[in-house]
C-alpha cells in the first residue's frame, strides 16, 4: 500500500466521520435558522454548555457522557422554550428581528462563554469512556471509536428528527410553520406554540452535540466560536431547512477540512469553512439542494 | 463645522485636565474608553444607521493592529498617525471585499459572514510567522512622547482622542446628509428604498468601508498600548461585545448613543475591574447588552427622548 494513498484514504474516512458529527452540531441551526427563521448564532455556545454538562456528570458522577446528555435533554428543551419565549416577546412580536434579535443571541453567546470560563476555567477538559482510545482495524483502514461512536449517535439523532418531522402530527405542524405561518393561523393553530416546541427541540440537540463534541476532542469555553462559521457554512451550503442537504454539506465540509488538516496542517482547518461559506453565498446562496 | 470645533474644544479640555493631573493610570483607563467610543461609533455607522449587524469587529480591529505590527517590523521609525491611516485602509478594503460578496443577500448572511471573517483572519494571523504567529509579537514603546513630551501613553491618548473627534464628526455629518437619509431608508425598508431609486448596494458598501476603516484605525495604536500582541488577545471577543453593546445601550439612532454607552459601560467596567475582578467586568457588557435589547431597544438616548415628548 502506497503511504500517501493510505494517508489520503484515512483522511477521507476520518473526514466522513467528522462530517457526521458536524451534522449533529448543525441540525439545531438547521431547525432554528432554516425552518423557524430565527438566527440563533448562540447555538455553538449552547453546545459547549452541553459539553460541560457531560463533563460534570462524567467526572463527578462517573456517568457516561452521552447517557448524561440524554438525561439532560428535558432541561435543555425547557431552557430552549424559555429563550424562545423571551425572543418572541422582545423581538418577533415587535417585528424587530434583525438588529435586536441578532444582538440578543450574540449577547447570549458571550454570556454562556464567560459563565463557563468563570465556573470551569480556561483549561481544556476531557471525559473518560470505554470507547475513547481504541480503534477498529479493518485491513489498512483505521476507525477510531472516539469518532465512530459520535458518528453513530449523530446519525441516529438526525434520522430520528427527520422521521419525527415527516411522520408525526406535531412534526408536520413544525414543517407547516416553516412554510407559511399565516396559513397556519387561518387553520386556528397557534404558530407561536409550535415554534416554541421546535426551538426547544433545536436547543435540546445541543445537549447531544455537546456530549459527542467532548468525546471527540478536549473542550475549552471559547472553541464554540470556531463552530459558528462551520455550522452556518453547512446550513447555507445544504440549503436552509433541508436535512438531507445539510448532511451532505456536513460530510463534504468534514472531508475537505480533514484533507486540509492532513496536507497543510491542522491550524488551517478553521479557514476552510469560511471559504466554503463565502463561495456559497457569492455563487449559489440557495445551497446544493436549495429550493 | 461648529460641531467639530466644539468637539475639539472638549477633547482639548479633557487632555489639558489629564496633563494637569498627570496620572498615568488615568490616561490608560481613558484611552480604553475613547477607543470604545471610536469602535462603537464605527459599528453604529453600519449597524445603527443601515441596520446591518457586523459581528466581525475583532477582524477589522485586529487588522489595524497587525498592520501596525508589520509596519513596525519593516520601518520602525514610521510615525504612528501614518500607521493608523494604513491600518484604516487595510481594514476598509477587507470590509469592501466582504461586503461586495455578501451585502446583496439578506442582512443575516452579512452578519454570519462577518462572524466567520473574524475566525478566518485570526487563523491567517496565527499562521503568519512574520508577525509572530501564535507566539505573539513585541513592540517597543518609546519612553517619551514625540512632539508633546511626557509619557508615551499621553501621545497615544491624544491620537485616539483626535480619531474620536474625526469619527464623531463623520457620524454626525452622515446623519444630516443625503447619505444618512439613504442609510435610514435602507434600515426602514430596503425594498422600498431600492424601488425609489436609492442605490442601496453602493450605500451599504460606503457604510461598510467607513465602519471597517474606523475600526482598523482604532486598532492601529493597540500594539503600542499593550506592547505585546498575540492573536488570542488581539481577537478577544470582548472588543466585539463592547463595540456592539455600547451603541445599543446608548442608543443607535444618533452619534450621541455610542458616546453615552461607551462612557457609562466603559467606566463601569473599569470600576468593576479595579474593585471586584477582571472576569466579572467582561460579563457586564454581555448582560447589559441582552437586558437593553430586550427591555429598552432604543437605548438610553431613546429613553430620554421619549420622556421629553
Amino acid at each position: 500500500m502506497d503511504a500517501s494513498l493510505d494517508l489520503l484514504v484515512n483522511a477521507v474516512i476520518s473526514g466522513l466521520l467528522l462530517g457526521g458529527f458536524y451534522a449533529a452540531v448543525s441540525i439545531g441551526v438547521a431547525i432554528s435558522f432554516g425552518m423557524l427563521d430565527i438566527v440563533n448564532i448562540a447555538h455553538p455556545g449552547f453546545i459547549l454548555l452541553g459539553s460541560y454538562v457531560a463533563y460534570f456528570a462524567n467526572t463527578v458522577l462517573g456517568m457516561d457522557p452521552i447517557l448524561a446528555a440524554v438525561i439532560a435533554l428535558p432541561a435543555f428543551y425547557a431552557l430552549g422554550a424559555l429563550v424562545y419565549q423571551i425572543y418572541y416577546v422582545a423581538f418577533e412580536r415587535r417585528q424587530d428581528q434583525s438588529l435586536g434579535g441578532l444582538s440578543f443571541f450574540f449577547g447570549l453567546l458571550f454570556i454562556t462563554e464567560v459563565a463557563l470560563v468563570l465556573i470551569f476555567g480556561v483549561d481544556y477538559r476531557l471525559v473518560q469512556a470505554r470507547y475513547i482510545g481504541p480503534s477498529l482495524n479493518l485491513g489498512w483502514i483505521e476507525l477510531p471509536l472516539r469518532l465512530f461512536v459520535p458518528f453513530l449517535v449523530s446519525m441516529v439523532m438526525v434520522v430520528g428528527l427527520q422521521l419525527f418531522l415527516s411522520r408525526s402530527f406535531l412534526g408536520r405542524a413544525i414543517e407547516a410553520v416553516a412554510q407559511d405561518q399565516l396559513a397556519l393561523r387561518l387553520m386556528a393553530a397557534n404558530p407561536t406554540r409550535i415554534k416554541r416546541v421546535a426551538f426547544g427541540l433545536s436547543f435540546a440537540t445541543a445537549a447531544i452535540a455537546g456530549a459527542i463534541l467532548i468525546v471527540i476532542q478536549p473542550v475549552e469555553p471559547s472553541i464554540g466560536r470556531e463552530y459558528i462559521g462551520r455550522v452556518f457554512a453547512i446550513c447555507v451550503l445544504g440549503g436552509l431547512g433541508s436535512f438531507s442537504g445539510m448532511v451532505i454539506a456536513a460530510v463534504t465540509l468534514g472531508v475537505v477540512e480533514s484533507l486540509t488538516a492532513t496536507f497543510f496542517g491542522p491550524s488551517w482547518a478553521p479557514a476552510v469553512s469560511f471559504g466554503v461559506l463565502l463561495v456559497t453565498l457569492a455563487v449559489r446562496p440557495s445551497g446544493i439542494l436549495g429550493r | 463645522m461648529p460641531f467639530a470645533l466644539a468637539l475639539v474644544c472638549v477633547a482639548a479640555a479633557l487632555f489639558a485636565v489629564g496633563r494637569w493631573l498627570n496620572i498615568s493610570y488615568a490616561f490608560f483607563a481613558a484611552y480604553v474608553v475613547v477607543q470604545y467610543i471610536v469602535l462603537g461609533t464605527a459599528w453604529n455607522i453600519l449597524g445603527g444607521y443601515t441596520g446591518y449587524v457586523n459581528f466581525g469587529i475583532t477582524a477589522f480591529f485586529a487588522l489595524g493592529a497587525y498592520s501596525s505590527v508589520v509596519l513596525y517590523k519593516l520601518v520602525p521609525s514610521l510615525p504612528l498617525p501614518i500607521m493608523m491611516v494604513v491600518g484604516g485602509i487595510v481594514a476598509g478594503l477587507v470590509g469592501l471585499g466582504t461586503g461586495y460578496l455578501t451585502l446583496r443577500l439578506r442582512g443575516v448572511f452579512f452578519s454570519i459572514a462577518t462572524l466567520a471573517l473574524a475566525v478566518v483572519v485570526q487563523t491567517l494571523i496565527t499562521n503568519w510567522d512574520f508577525v509572530g504567529g501564535a507566539r505573539g509579537a513585541y513592540v517597543l514603546r518609546p519612553r517619551v512622547a514625540p512632539l508633546i513630551g511626557g509619557d508615551y501613553i499621553q501621545y497615544l491618548f491624544l491620537l485616539m482622542l483626535g480619531l474620536c473627534v474625526i469619527a464623531l464628526t463623520t457620524a454626525r455629518a452622515i446623519e444630516h446628509s443625503a447619505l444618512g437619509y439613504g442609510f435610514a431608508a435602507i434600515r426602514d425598508d430596503e425594498l422600498a428604498a431600492e424601488a425609489s431609486g436609492v442605490p442601496t448596494l453602493r450605500l451599504k458598501l460606503i457604510a461598510t468601508v467607513l465602519s471597517g476603516g474606523f475600526m482598523g484605525m482604532a486598532g492601529a495604536p493597540l500594539p503600542y498600548y499593550v506592547t505585546y500582541l498575540d492573536p488570542a488577545s488581539g481577537f478577544s471577543l470582548n472588543y466585539a461585545v463592547n463595540a456592539i453593546a455600547m451603541p445599543l445601550i446608548g442608543g443607535t439612532s444618533s452619534w450621541l448613543g455610542p458616546v453615552v454607552g461607551a462612557v457609562l459601560v466603559g467606566g463601569l467596567q473599569e470600576y468593576i475591574r479595579v474593585t471586584i475582578s477582571s472576569a466579572v467586568n467582561v460579563l457586564v457588557a454581555g448582560i447589559l447588552l441582552v437586558v437593553f435589547v430586550v427591555l429598552a431597544p432604543e437605548g438610553i438616548v431613546g429613553l430620554f427622548r421619549r420622556r421629553r415628548r
